[in-house]
């Protein structure tokens, strides 16, 4: 139990968000089945139990997981660079279930390291999944995250990412969001030390009923800090997203970079996209940019595809395979990259996800 | 043997009439040069023949064939054999040239197991530059490699009827002669019927017109032989312009 209270849709973190649905008191404990692929020469780095460092929770779902969260510790000691990515795979394929899962990423200085991690679930999955991650680059590391959900169409994901950079670190955090009923994420990188880059980059595509949410944070705290983030997402049927983010410059962070694009394809009429940027600069002397748009496929392009003799529906295919392979160019070369864009495109195509 | 009727054609966007009354025959091998003052309805007439949204046709028809095309959608008319080379080519991010070329090829029962040796032979033979061919359609191109690109997927699809939408515009002079020698090319070795839409005369130094018909205020006020563009470059459209 917490003693912190549910939030509203009046707050503002929660504005057009679909927490008045949720009745979490429906929900029992349960488990994650959780499957993690490392090569040998890094089992050792993972482990099921380690410190959570204290902290204030931001809201209810965040102390919860703490309370009750399946831990996964990486940490990769100083210099170490793990070759092979370290791959995480949540299932979950029971109903009326909440289930937490923890990921604590400890990079140490000047240790490389890759971490996918999957949530997946079955298509009838009536259950609430509270991830939550915890990544830490120490000065120079180099981290990758790429968190993808191809959960079943009924189950809820409320998560929250925390990705804390040391000085001349580079973080990398990426996501790929298919799934879900309601999929939420909260995503805030902060920039600590002095020179820390961080590169925030998600797909998402969602269909009939599904709603995705996120809500970023690219928080510098030092000087000369680096942060770029760019989403993309499609709504199509009567699904709908929603995209909010805030860069904010404290005031010591001077000569610092950040950039900020969100964009979004509505492709129905009855499909609903809300982008909503913000920015707060504290200080002078900072590179500061963003953009974003909400619409459905240009007119022109569809028409030139179109005048090529490519039927309607596959001139709209290639356009958003087109559109999100700007997100999926950037992923590392992974061997289930592939697959993904095969989903986009299937999903587009209007089979079930 | 193809044949292009367009008769009494007339279009209008949004509350203007822009075509009044267009009548054209286009027959296979024939290059056939529609000119015009700006604003005479010269690119209504591709867009509309082409299906573009936007365009309503309100008289007239059009038919390849005898197939009625205005009862196609746009991508049916391009496979029964229509193909726009347009006057600004759209940038398409993201869609690669190969990728386009394949579902269009697709959508005409065409084998695209040779597409990329085509695509190469082809952008080889008008100097494109085959690194664009691996690029996004159009995406940072400039004036000339938007058209040479446009050339190229003109020579992959063979198609029966081509529209040159003022392919010149926003040409050097290189690039306007590679295009316009590859489509009187296309005439012979295709047969390829040509409609070409223009302000000015110079593509006809490679593309050689067998007809020219001038376009004014939605009409065409005057068909005759390649003569009338060397008439029209001394004297310019004033003439025909009048009400």
């Amino acid at each position: 139990m917490s003693t912190l209270a549910l939030p509203t849709a009046d707050e503002e973190i929660w504005r057009y968000s679909r927490i008045g649905e949720l009745q979490l008191d429906s929900f029992k404990l349960g488990k994650l089945s959780t499957k993690i692929d490392v090569s040998s020469a890094a089992k050792q780095i993972v482990c099921s139990t380690t410190n959570i460092v204290p902290r204030a929770a931001t809201d209810i779902f965040e102390d919860l997981n703490g309370r009750h969260a399946q831990l996964t510790a990486i940490t990769v000691a100083k210099n170490q660079v793990v070759a092979e990515p370290i791959v995480i795979t949540h299932s979950l394929d029971e109903s009326g279930i909440v289930a937490y899962s923890r990921l604590v990423i400890e990079a140490n200085e000047n240790s490389e390291v890759t971490v996918v991690e999957r949530f997946v679930s079955s298509v009838d999955t009536n259950s609430l999944i509270v991830p939550v991650v915890d990544l830490r680059a120490a000065q120079s590391a180099r981290v990758t995250y790429i968190a993808i959900n191809e959960l079943g169409a009924a189950t809820w994901q409320i998560g929250y990412q925390q990705a804390v950079g040391q000085r001349d670190s580079t973080m990398k955090m990426f996501t790929v969001a298919l799934g879900g009923d309601y999929a939420r994420m909260r995503a805030e990188v902060r920039l600590e030390g002095q020179g820390a880059n961080a590169q925030q980059v998600a797909l998402y595509f969602a269909d009939a009923n599904q709603m995705h949410d996120f809500r970023t944070l690219q928080d510098h705290a030092a000087p000369r800090t680096h942060s770029n983030l760019l989403f993309k997402g499609a709504v199509k049927d009567t699904a709908k997203s929603v995209y909010t983010g805030l860069i904010r410059i404290r005031e010591n962070a001077t000569k610092s970079e950040a950039f900020q694009t969100n964009r979004n394809l509505t492709l129905s009429n009855g499909a609903w996209a809300e982008s909503v940027p913000n920015l707060e600069i504290e200080t002078n002397d900072v590179k500061c940019s963003h953009a974003s748009t909400v619409g459905p496929i240009d007119e022109d392009q569809r028409f030139y595809l179109e005048s090529r003799g490519i039927q309607p529906e596959i001139a709209e295919r290639l356009v958003v395979l087109g559109f999100f392979d700007e997100v999926l160019n950037r992923l590392p070369a992974l061997p289930f990259i592939a697959g993904l864009r095969e989903r986009v495109s299937t999903k587009l195509l209007g089979a079930k996800s | 043997m193809t044949t292009l009727e367009i008769k009494n054609l007339a279009v209008s966007v949004g509350s203007s009439q822009i075509l009044i009354d267009v009548t054209l025959t286009i027959k296979s091998g024939e290059v056939h040069a529609v000119m015009g003052p700006n604003g005479a309805g010269k690119s209504t007439l591709s867009a509309a023949l082409m299906g573009k949204p936007g365009y309503v046709v309100t008289g007239g028809s059009v038919k390849l064939d005898g197939v009625d095309m205005l009862a196609l959608p746009t991508w049916q008319r391009a496979t029964a054999g229509l193909h726009l080379i347009m006057q600004y080519p759209t940038e398409i991010p993201g869609v690669m040239l190969q990728d386009a070329m394949s579902a269009a090829l697709d959508a005409r029962k065409r084998d695209t197991a040779n597409l990329r040796s085509l695509i190469a032979t082809e952008a080889k033979r008008i100097s494109f530059d085959t690194e664009l061919v691996d690029r996004a359609v159009n995406v940072d191109f400039s004036g000339g490699e938007k058209k040479r690109n446009e050339t190229v997927q003109l020579a992959v699809l063979q198609p029966k009827i081509a529209i040159l939408d003022e392919l010149d515009s926003g040409l050097d002079i290189d690039a306007l002669r590679d295009c316009a020698q590859r489509v009187e090319d296309a005439t012979r070795e295709m047969n390829l019927g040509v409609l070409v839409i223009t302000h000015y005369s110079r593509l006809f130094e490679q593309l050689k017109p067998d007809f020219v018909h001038i376009l004014t205020n939605g009409r065409i006020v005057k068909s005759a032989g390649p003569e009338l563009a060397d008439e029209l470059e001394v004297t310019g459209y004033a003439a025909y312009s009048g009400k």
